[in-house]
């Protein structure tokens, strides 16, 4: 039997990727970096779904919560590229802080 | 042992990802981080999720950002460069969340949850993989859910062709 890894670890780690994508969201003026932040962030949030579902073995109900969490970081990402696409042929620039509305 | 080294690797590219100001590089540590959390998956005995991991997020998502990295920059100037603001206001955003976030967990002590001294952490049965239950239930109990959710992809799907399609009329 393989030594089970302690849950505290497992917080921990997802702790510091939510921290570090809250960081690059906060940071980054890029459009595209500030996106990579969020699937960070998503990515922290499925981790602490997995680790938990180690004490739900009959049931899975974070794996199963995480499989949805992913298909919707699918969805989000692709429609957010396209806006990402479009801002940048409008306004020649994807730096968010550039990114001024017409008076 | 080997949790270990993904995690390091995990947080070691996240990291870089944050102080780094070229937009390839930051995508391809992303590349490092994802990969690094389908091992840690793997080793949570959550063997579906991982290879939903590596084909969904390594496979679709990453190559979607690389793409759309090279249509909002020129790669040959600086505006594959990108500077970063807000750096003491982050910073301290940085340190309250982790700080507070590590102060609890570390407080918490987890032995002593009801419901995880009632769990048992080694039982998958007879079986060793996930796949087959995963299977049994998304189309049973959460089948809801999985018709919504492609529902959605197929939205998502016509949305993100009708809004990067040149010269629209609106």
């Amino acid at each position: 039997m393989i030594e089970p890894i302690p849950l505290e670890h497992i917080l921990l780690l997802s702790a510091l990727l939510f921290s570090l994508g809250i960081l690059a969201v906060i940071t980054k003026r890029h459009a595209v970096l500030v996106l990579m932040g969020i699937e960070l962030i998503f990515n922290a949030a499925n981790l602490n779904l997995v680790a938990f579902s180690r004490y739900d073995p009959v049931l899975l109900q974070g794996q199963l919560f995480s499989l949805f969490v992913i298909v919707v970081i699918a969805a989000e990402s692709a429609v957010a590229l396209a806006i990402v696409l479009r801002v940048y042929q409008y306004f020649k620039t994807a730096n968010l802080n550039k990114i001024v509305g017409e008076e | 042992m080997l949790f270990y080294i993904f995690a390091a690797l995990a947080v070691l590219s996240a990291g870089y990802l944050v102080l780094t100001r070229n937009l390839l590089y930051a995508g391809f540590s992303l590349l490092v981080t994802l990969l690094s959390l389908a091992g840690i998956y793997v080793l949570l005995f959550a063997d579906f999720v991982a290879v939903l991991q590596l084909m969904v997020y390594v496979g679709g998502v990453l190559v979607l950002i690389l793409f759309g990295i090279m249509l909002s920059s020129r790669v040959h100037d600086d505006s594959v460069l990108s500077k970063s603001s807000n750096k003491i206001w982050g910073t301290l955003v940085f340190l309250f969340v982790s700080t507070g976030l590590c102060y609890t967990i570390l407080k918490t002590n987890f032995s002593l949850l009801p419901w995880l001294q009632a769990a048992e952490t080694d039982v998958l049965g007879y079986q060793k993989s996930t796949v087959q239950s995963i299977g049994i239930k998304l189309m049973t109990d959460f089948v809801l859910p999985f018709e919504v959710a492609s529902l959605l992809l197929l939205i998502a799907l016509m949305g993100a062709a009708y809004i990067a399609t040149e010269n629209q009329k609106v």
